[in-house]
């Protein structure tokens, strides 16, 4: 049997890589990735600590993470093919303006 | 689950996020996001929570991570552009942050489950019934508002990726529209 911690670590590995991505990369498609990654590793320690402590609601945060996850990702590639139609960029240093 | 195959699981997971964030193409990222998804999956399988396991691998899998590859395909990326210099110190504060946040989370993480004492699991843990329940009873508002958003993210997807068309266009298109009407009038 795994111990509880062990996911905890993995989690916390993801996360990290996750936040490194978001620094590094520039491309947005590349960061919005990044984001997702970062959503389930948060996922991965709400089923492990639900498990820990034998409660369902855990799970049932997971479910609603993934549903705003879906929504998030439906419209924030909207608004990366808005921008792309406008400005012909996937680079985030070149959206420098609050405008299209 | 056993610790060889969480190692297994974990060390898979660990290096295709690293190609997540390392490969220089699009679509190379998000082959490598896919294969940290389905490790998940199977990760939350393990733990019990088999409905959540395979909701993971249909909607994230299935439905997002395919939603990234047509955009991808849509605007018809090849390669990202290499990236000029000057961002080696933002790459150079992003590897410290990231190694600064692993080591502030083991902190945490490896001082804070002894105050969590286990409880035995009760017999449907994870089934799609006791989830079910759940959902529709403690949290009945919560999913109701999750179709609002939804519908809201509907509406605000096609409303931003919907082609607009310029005002000078629209102008014309309607005088013609109105010109082509009023021959067929007269």
């Amino acid at each position: 049997m795994t111990p509880v911690s062990f996911y905890m670590v993995l989690s916390a590995i993801l996360f990290a890589i996750g936040v490194a991505g978001v620094m590094i990369r520039r491309n947005i498609i590349v960061m919005f990735l990044a984001v997702e990654l970062m959503l389930n590793a948060v996922n991965l320690a709400f089923i492990a600590l639900g498990r820990r402590i034998g409660s369902m609601d855990g799970q049932v945060i997971v479910f609603f993470a993934m549903t705003v996850a879906a929504a998030e990702a439906a419209v924030g590639l909207a608004l990366i093919i808005a921008s792309f139609r406008n400005r012909e960029t996937l680079n985030a240093d070149e959206l420098n303006l609050l405008r299209w | 689950m056993p610790v060889w195959l969480f190692i297994f699981l974990a060390a898979l997971a660990v290096i295709s996020a690293l190609g997540v964030i390392l490969q220089r193409n699009p679509v190379h990222c998000v082959l490598a996001l896919a294969l940290v998804l389905i490790d998940m999956g199977i990760l939350f399988i393990g733990l019990g929570a088999e409905t959540v396991g395979f909701l993971q691998i249909i909607v994230y899998v299935g439905a997002i991570m395919v939603l990234f590859l047509f955009v991808i395909w849509l605007l018809n990326i090849q390669t990202e552009e290499r990236t000029s210099e000057g961002h080696l110190g933002l790459k150079f504060f992003g590897a410290i942050a990231a190694a600064a946040l692993i080591a502030e989370f083991f902190a945490i993480f490896l001082n804070t489950p002894a105050a969590m004492t286990p409880r035995p699991l009760p017999v449907d843990y994870g089934s799609i019934a006791s989830l079910a329940h759940l959902l529709f009873s403690s949290y009945l508002v919560a999913f109701e508002v999750t179709s609002v958003l939804l519908l809201a993210a509907i509406v605000g997807a096609i409303a931003l990726a919907r082609r607009v068309q310029r005002a000078g266009e629209t102008v014309i298109h309607q005088l013609s529209s109105s010109v082509t009407s009023t021959e067929k009038a007269a």
